[in-house]
């Protein structure tokens, strides 16, 4: 066990640091650079320039760049470029403002797609089966942007509560119920938006699995006893098939830094996957590395976690 | 079995005309058409045939476990002490499967739930049909386990499946088939995934119980070694029909239909040591396609012109011994 | 048949009924044919190709015959079907069919045409990136899964990255490191190539024994790539690339193609994994085939069914991707027309011209759903645990 650990985390670290240097080439070596080194750029006199390119070491080699970055973001002395702000703090307030949404989403996900894929799973080539395949074919084919203006249109026109945004603009001295209201109605759009994917497939994969586990010998030895159909199934096959997913509640870590830059552009939720964009586009390099990197620690956590969890969970696996 | 012919003679389980009928696409296939049989009390009955014979077919609808669909009970009836088993619905087979029929499995490896402990297993099937406290439940389970012969029983009770040897596993299931006492257990091929050795532990096991707990006990199996060490009486499958029925003695002694004959033909032994072992031409026909009139036609060697247009009736050789087969029948000349 | 029992059915005219013959072909297709969302999804797939295709012509050359880039500034935001107003347009300017089959843009210009144009777009990035990714997919999942236990030494790895690290350096304007380092590969090959020539030196010097020892499994090395490229979220990772890239639709295929070829990789590795062991290709082996053969002819085909699918689902992944792009205005440059920016553009226009939002809405929806039915059709008639099933 503890070798096992020992292991996964060399091998993880060595992982990282690979990634590290992949997302820094690709960011420093594509054409074009900063808008505030850009000769072209007429906002920036070559003074500022080039006292810019001193500030950020952008005259140094590429390697030495690297090691600067690495060491600032490990003394979380990262600032943006753009505004000279903590590049952590500025993540931090970002992560704060999408994390709702991400819960959100996450609970109605799984509280959702589980009961419906074992349902469909139980009653396979029914009527309800076969309709909550085709609904969930239809939410992973529907383009997310596209979904959410039906739904804003939707909820405009028939609630008249408006949706965009973390809550209404100037809304201030409202009562304390409305306000918390609007909040949720503010919240509930994206995250249901959000959800639909996740919705589709996890429930398609529960279906998938309950019938994989369905046709099996140990199902049949539960009927022979005489365990009634619930024991069956709910006892018997959902144990089973629950085991590949007790390891994505380690893989749902990394959605902690996603969110969705689509979703959050169209509500003008001011989320990560807004910062990350807008840094994108100000070539803002510290904040898309930093964010890069978080995401990558998050996503090695994520398979490391359901690693272990797989160990918990199924007897069959020890080391 | 001239000693307990009393007890023998009450039928407790009688199977008549059963047909099961598998929709695939296509052709319907049908993996049972119409057999009957009885399970007396306290006594072996085994049903020998070639794998897709539809021997598991027909223990498993004895069960209702057919899966449904495809399959599908179209005919005949199973009586089990007076009642048809078709005719009762899934709560009251509930109370009948595990209780008074159980069922041994042939793969024990994937017929026990690899997540839950022996223990678990185990107790769930005495738990489900009387309602005992943990503390009875837990010493009910390692008596059980004792009576298998599993050694330290209680230790045993924690692990889980994959801990366990092959012949260990087929014991847990036999111990879960003897949990609630049942009056029948059918047991499917419960020794082909095994070693020879531990083939014949297990087979001494079942005898064993049976006799010391009166039950009886309908053996499936494709292996007429394996029959001739436990069966009192035999039923021979081919393609979803009994072909041949009798006593162990009638059946190998004189087996009087050409498959049966054929079956035995191609049991090696030390007798026929150095010669050419017999085997029979082809294989089962599919379910969905079989020939008309006797199914066995296109591989038997007696067969005449009347082989493919009639399906042959049953031909009674006295003493329970009945085979299929008229082209053989020669009443007069029979003695024993 | 042996010969015995076909002397018995010959003496008897006896024949015993055989299942229907099917190859495997027909059997495929038989089973397809019961899947009803799969076949409407494979019709609804024709049909898009063929409108694709037929848009592709009718929409190019210098004088098409549906202009997409027409502009009337007087017959903007028309709704669908209307009738052009034939007084202010010149002659050139009427659209082909007489009609606005779907309305005009804030532009004016006739969304038919755009649609058309679009489509072919939308047929492009989907295939052409999931060729990209197949292919690297196969390629990489192929070499681990079969050449997997083969280990790389260590002077490989350490002449790549030299010869990386070298021209890297020299791109980036660091001649006299690079060049060192260049030349240092160069110098390596040469030398190999005289050792290989006078090997029959008996010591081997420590040096030598370490650089030749084996640094790493080509197994694990590509599962390592993999897992890198699989820590970057994906729709982040394109986003940065195509921001930072001259905006090209090219350049957006090519981006899609190079990351999402992990899973691909991965499962054609499991398949290979486990048909290596299988008896046929040992049995192919032992005939002394090569292995070239044994991959292209043994095991390729039956590895081939499941990334089929998984293509077909990438397709319609694929061209969601490029719509998401360029709804959020990276995707082809602003003159052509894709779905995406139709509808990122009617958006504007939500609640005064919801038709330049529905209408490119419910044709990505409907062409994905189509490539996701089919796929998945695929897969249920390729899967013989379900064939047994229903």
């Amino acid at each position: 066990m503890l070798s096992f650990i020992g292991r996964s985390v060399v091998q993880k670290t060595i992982t990282l640091f690979f990634v590290s240097i992949v997302s820094f080439l690709i960011i420093h070596l594509a054409p074009g650079s900063p808008s505030q080194v850009d000769p072209l750029n007429p906002k920036f006199t070559p003074e500022m320039v080039e006292r810019f390119q001193k500030e950020f070491h952008l005259d140094k080699p590429l390697y030495v760049q690297y090691i600067y970055f690495y060491r600032d973001l490990f003394t979380g002395k990262t600032v943006s470029w753009k505004d000279n702000q903590s590049a952590l703090k500025k993540i931090w307030e970002r992560f704060l403002n999408s994390l709702p949404l991400f819960v959100v989403g996450t609970l109605i996900t799984w509280t959702l797609s589980f009961p419906v894929g074992i349902r469909s799973a139980i009653f396979r080539g029914g009527i309800y089966d076969r309709s909550a395949t085709f609904i969930s074919y239809v939410l992973i084919s529907i383009p997310g942007f596209f979904f959410a203006y039906v739904l804003i249109i939707f909820v405009v026109t028939y609630f008249h509560v408006p949706v965009i945004g973390l809550e209404t603009f100037g809304i201030g001295d409202a009562p304390a119920t409305y306000l918390f209201m609007d909040r949720i109605w503010h919240l509930l759009l994206p995250s249901v938006l959000g959800a639909t994917g996740g919705i589709a497939v996890l429930s398609r994969y529960v279906r998938s699995q309950m019938l994989e586990v369905e046709g099996q010998d140990y199902i049949r030895t539960a009927r022979a006893k005489g365990l009634s159909p619930e024991q069956v199934h709910y006892k018997h096959a959902l144990r089973n098939a629950m085991l590949p997913f007790v390891t994505m509640f380690g893989l749902i870590l990394p959605g902690l830094i996603g969110g969705s830059v689509i979703i959050e552009s169209i509500f003008s939720w001011p989320g990560m996957g807004r910062m990350a964009y807008e840094a994108i586009l100000a070539r803002d390099y510290p904040i898309i590395l930093t964010v890069n990197f978080v995401s990558a620690v998050l996503v090695l956590a994520g398979t490391f976690i359901s690693d272990l969890l797989y160990l918990v969970v199924d007897p069959r696996i020890r080391l | 079995m001239i000693d307990g012919r009393t007890t023998h003679d009450r039928p407790l389980l009688c199977v008549e005309n059963l047909k099961v009928y598998f929709q695939s696409n296509g052709a319907p296939a049908h993996a049972v058409d119409g057999i009957s049989f009885e399970v007396r009390e306290k006594e072996t009955v085994c049903i020998v045939g070639e794998s897709g014979c539809g021997k598991t077919v027909s223990a498993l609808s004895i069960l209702g476990l057919i899966p449904t669909p495809p399959g599908e009970i179209v005919d005949g009836q199973i009586i089990f002490s007076g009642q048809n088993l078709i005719k009762l619905d899934e709560k009251a087979m509930q109370k009948i499967r595990g209780n008074h029929i159980s069922m041994v499995f042939q793969e024990p490896l994937t017929s026990l739930n690899p997540v839950f402990t022996i223990g678990d297993q185990i107790g769930e099937a005495v738990y489900t049909h009387k309602q005992i406290e943990p503390e009875a439940l837990f010493q009910y389970c390692v008596q059980l386990l004792n009576d298998v012969g599993i050694p330290s029983p209680k230790q045993r009770l924690n692990d889980y499946p994959h801990q366990l040897s092959g012949g260990q596993r087929q014991r847990v299931m036999i111990a879960m088939a003897l949990a609630c006492d049942p009056d029948l257990i059918i047991a499917d091929e419960p020794t082909t995934a095994l070693d020879v050795t531990v083939q014949a532990q297990i087979l001494a096991l079942l005898k064993s119980i049976q006799k010391k707990r009166s039950m009886s006990v309908l053996y499936i199996s494709h292996d007429l070694g394996v029959v001739s060490a436990i069966a009192n009486r035999i039923y021979v499958m081919y393609a979803g029909i009994m072909v041949e029925q009798g006593n162990t003695d009638q059946i190998f002694r004189s087996a009087r239909h050409p498959y049966t004959q054929g079956l035995l033909a191609s049991l090696p032994s030390l007798s026929k040591r150095g010669k050419r072992l017999h085997s029979i031409p082809g294989t089962v026909p599919n379910p969905a396609y079989k020939p008309k009139g006797c199914p066995f036609h296109p591989r038997c060697r007696h067969k005449i012109l009347s082989c493919q247009k009639e399906y042959p009736g049953m031909c009674d050789y006295g003493g329970g011994h009945l085979a299929r087969c008229p082209v053989l029948f020669k009443p007069k000349g029979y003695k024993g | 048949m042996n010969l015995a029992e076909k002397k018995l059915n010959t003496d008897f005219y006896i024949e015993s009924p055989l299942p229907p013959k099917r190859t495997r072909m027909q059997e495929f297709r038989r089973l397809f044919a019961q899947n009803r969302l799969a076949i409407l999804g494979l019709f609804i797939f024709i049909l898009f190709f063929c409108c694709a295709v037929t848009g592709l012509f009718l929409t190019s050359g210098s004088r098409p015959i549906f202009d997409p880039a027409m502009v009337r500034l007087q017959e903007k935001l028309r709704p669908p079907l209307a009738k052009p107003n034939l007084d202010s347009l010149q002659p050139q300017e009427v659209p082909a069919l007489g009609v606005y089959l779907m309305g005009t843009d804030d532009l004016g210009r006739d969304v038919f045409s755009r649609m058309l144009q679009g489509a072919w777009v939308s047929l492009t990035v989907g295939f052409v990136a999931v060729g990209i990714s197949v292919l690297i997919g196969i390629f990489m999942g192929g070499i681990a899964g079969y050449f997997g236990q083969h280990h790389i030494r260590t002077d490989h790895v350490l002449f790549t990255l030299a010869l990386i690290l070298g021209t890297g350096l020299v791109i980036v304007n660091f001649v006299f490191i690079g060049t060192v380092l260049l030349l240092l590969c160069l110098a390596y090959i040469f030398y190999s190539l005289l050792a290989r020539h006078g090997s029959t030196e008996k010591e081997t010097p420590v040096l030598k024994a370490m650089l030749h020892s084996n640094a790493v499994s080509v197994d694990t090395l590509i599962m390592r790539i993999v897992d890198i490229m699989l820590c970057f979220p994906s729709f982040f990772l394109i986003l940065t690339v195509v921001a930072l890239l001259p905006a090209s639709i090219y350049n957006i295929m090519i981006v899609i193609g190079l990351t999402s070829w992990m899973g691909t990789t991965r499962f054609v590795r499991a398949e290979f994994l486990s048909l290596r062991e299988q008896d046929f290709v040992a049995a192919a082996k032992a005939l002394g085939l090569s292995n070239f053969r044994i991959i292209f002819r043994h095991i390729m085909p039956n590895a081939i069914a499941p990334v089929l699918v998984s293509a077909t689902i990438g397709i319609a992944s694929a061209i969601l991707t490029e719509a998401g792009l360029s709804f959020l205005g990276f995707g082809v440059p602003p003159p052509h027309a894709t779905w995406g920016n139709i509808l990122s553009n009617g958006k504007n226009f939500i609640f005064d011209a919801p038709w330049l939002t529905f209408i490119p809405g419910i044709s990505i929806l409907i062409v994905v759903l189509s490539f996701n039915l089919f796929g998945e059709g695929l897969r249920d008639v390729m899967n013989p645990k379900l064939k047994e099933r229903h």
